[in-house]
């Protein structure tokens, strides 16, 4: 099988596509590990949330009113999960912690269940971004680079406020040392709180961007959450620029593995994952140096 | 879950025969009412009790039904299959879904003598290697379902293929199916990829590999949420055009083509029930699914009325206990929704037409074109040594 150019281009576009998708998911989960120490593993339940919420707005107000109110209603869900749980579980330990987040994945996809049936939902592609458009020579769906776009936009927006805000001098302040953070006469707390419920909300987003492009079904949740979290411990636990490494890594390991060597494709991705943490077992870009 | 629901189904014969005289069936059900295929379990449960309610003031017995939940998870299964064999004990059992959990419950159901109408799982092997006397199969199986295609692909002048499967057994023996006829009748597969089951999130790798792999057609099996997500992103990609989509019929399921929407039009299909089979028989079915639940009848559901059905004509044929009951389920024959069913012996497994479709637009929602109805035939032996019929 011989392949020309615009094969491999729209490979590494399909790669930058799926990294694109993962980011939106880590960067939530991996930001609030490194503020909080807190590991949320029902964060893929709040990606499935978000398909579900935006599935249901779309068949009512068109798809934008999904993507831009699914991110809000998770976000609300986080609030709700935030003050009624996770606020006291702060200083319980990484095992009871993780053992209530699981707990809270069943909880949350047996809620879908209820609320939504069982029967797979689809989203259609808004009509602005249906099609495919001509780029490096390929034909590439515009849905596609939608969310690469998006990707993209996230990562620069979450750039600047954390590396040029006081907002964001503030949850690094937090992420180095929240003790000496509080002392300085920063409210910790409120912050952890906004910290939380943005996370909640890009993991809604995710969930609305992904929909048109998978299928909405009750354990999506839990299809992308061991995706998610290989990407955050590869990139490294807390930073922006592991979550943006560790995406990319695993949507070109995998894309990429998928083309060359599909017998390994599935197992690609975990060798590397031991590797990373054989090797540095930080990740390769930790939020603390 | 311990929800026994008493079926007043006998009531009509109830009154043609002295309730003494009467005969009750324990059922137990075994179907996934919760985990990923909870709305197939729902479809097989609703389709089997029409089934009861339309047939089963035919027969001389009552049926009363146990309803228990696998899960989707072998082990679980294998409990709730002893719980239904020692504690409930069942006359006869019907259900399973999963290949997976069938495999698990097999050797209990064979030691204990309890006949098994499996209602869905489609493992070659289940009645292949694995037959058992006390297990018919009146769904289907995944070489059958596929398997006329390869001829008749051939003969609508297609002669390079590339396939595409999630990685696992029932992948693998749909695939299969296809690729031993579609080469026997002198077509050539270009290109084969298995994708990591429900791992896979991104299908544009490999579509991107079976668009310059030189084929003239792709042939695929997938089932709900990857089904979804492969259908809309292959037509996301423009491939439908120049490379056009055929497969195994559960690709494009009435369950969830709504899902998939306009990115299924024009995909075609083989498989052994479409709701628009023209018949009265079907005509029939789909009324009495539709009045019961609002929805179009898919290919499970027609398993689990069918399932009823063969029960109910076993009961008639004079079967009262698990071991008559066995003997009579191999030898039902009947006109079902999906045409002429029969079992064969040999195997245990059914024997019916298939259908070739096209999913195309109906009035305000998707729709099956039925494009040809393929002969019935029996699966190969397949390694089946089916131990001496039980005796009445």
């Amino acid at each position: 099988m011989s392949h020309d150019l615009g094969f491999w281009t729209l490979q590494a576009l399909n790669a930058l596509q799926l990294s694109m998708l993962l980011f939106l998911l880590s960067i939530g989960l991996t930001v609030i590990f490194g503020l909080m120490h807190f590991v949320n593993l029902a964060h893929g339940s709040l990606y499935a949330l978000g398909a579900y919420v935006a599935a249901s707005l779309a068949a009512v107000g068109g798809y934008w009113a999904g993507f831009f109110l699914a991110p809000v209603a998770v976000a609300g869900v986080g609030i709700v999960l935030y003050s009624g749980l996770i606020r006291r579980m702060r200083k319980s330990g990484p095992m009871a912690q993780v053992l209530v987040t699981f707990g809270l994945i069943f909880a949350l996809l047996d809620l879908t269940r209820i609320v939504w049936g069982d029967l797979a939902l689809a989203i259609e592609v808004p009509a602005l971004l249906d099609g495919r458009v001509a780029l490096l020579g390929v034909e590439y769906p515009t849905y596609r680079l939608f969310v690469i776009a998006l990707g993209a936009a996230i990562f620069a927006g979450l750039a600047f406020v954390l590396g040029r805000t006081q907002i964001g001098a503030m949850i690094r302040a937090g992420v180095d040392n929240d003790a000496m953070a509080a002392c300085l006469g920063i409210n910790v707390e409120r912050l952890f709180f906004i910290v939380f419920c943005v996370g909640c909300a890009l993991a809604g987003l995710a969930g609305a961007v992904a929909a048109p492009l998978l299928s909405v079904t009750p354990d999506m949740g839990l299809q992308i959450l061991i995706p998610t979290l290989i990407v955050i411990v590869i990139g490294g636990l807390g930073s922006l620029r592991g979550a943006v490494a560790g995406s990319l890594i695993f949507g070109f390991v995998q894309t990429f593995g998928a083309v060359l060597a599909p017998q390994l494709a599935s197992v690609l991705i975990y060798a590397l994952l031991a590797a990373v943490l054989v090797i540095k077992p930080v990740g390769l870009f930790p939020a603390k140096g | 879950m311990k929800r026994a629901i008493l079926a007043a189904l006998g009531l009509a014969t109830g009154l043609a025969v002295p309730a003494s005289a009467e005969e009750e069936i324990k059922v137990g059900l075994l179907l996934p009412f919760s985990g990923v295929y909870a709305a197939l379990g729902n479809d097989i449960e609703a389709g089997f009790t029409t089934a009861l309610e339309q047939f089963g003031a035919d027969a001389p017995a009552t049926f009363e039904i146990v309803r228990e939940d696998t899960e989707v998870k072998p082990p679980v299964a294998l409990g709730k299959a002893k719980k239904l064999i020692l504690q409930d004990k069942v006359d006869v059992m019907a259900g399973i879904v999963s290949s997976g959990v069938l495999g698990a419950v097999r050797d209990m159901v064979h030691g204990a003598g309890v006949p098994l109408i499996v209602a869905n799982a489609g493992n070659d092997d289940a009645t292949g290697t694995a037959c058992s006397p006390y297990i018919t199969r009146m769904s289907f199986s995944n070489g059958q379902v596929n398997r006329p295609m390869g001829q008749w692909m051939y003969d609508q002048g297609i002669r390079k293929v590339y396939t595409l499967a999630p990685d696992y057994a029932a992948g693998r023996q749909m695939i299969d199916g296809f690729v031993q006829t579609f080469t026997a009748a002198g077509g050539e597969i270009v290109g084969q990829d298995f994708t990591p089951f429900q791992k896979t999130q991104d299908f544009g790798p490999y579509m991107a590999q079976a668009k310059s792999s030189g084929a003239e057609a792709v042939f695929v099996f997938y089932a709900g949420g990857e089904a979804i997500s492969f259908v809309k992103q292959y037509d996301s990609f423009g491939l439908k055009a120049e490379l056009p989509l055929y497969g195994s019929g559960f690709l494009t399921s009435p369950l969830y083509v709504n899902a998939q929407g306009p990115a299924a039009e024009g995909v075609i299909t083989a498989l052994h029930y479409v709701p628009t089979i023209d018949s009265p028989a079907n005509a029939k079915f789909v009324a009495a699914f539709q009045a019961k639940t609002g929805r179009i009848p898919s290919e499970f559901a027609v398993h689990g009325y069918d399932a009823g059905r063969a029960l109910v004509e076993a009961v008639k044929a004079g079967a009262t206990d698990r071991e008559s009951l066995a003997n009579a389920l191999r030898q039902v024959r009947f006109d079902g929704p999906r045409g002429a069913l029969s079992i064969d012996p040999a195997t245990n497994n059914i024997v019916q037409p298939i259908y070739v479709y096209e999913t195309v637009a109906g009035e305000g929602s998707l729709t099956q074109k039925v494009l040809a109805q393929l002969p019935a035939e029996a699966d190969p032996v397949n390694g089946c040594e089916m131990a001496a019929p039980v005796s009445n």
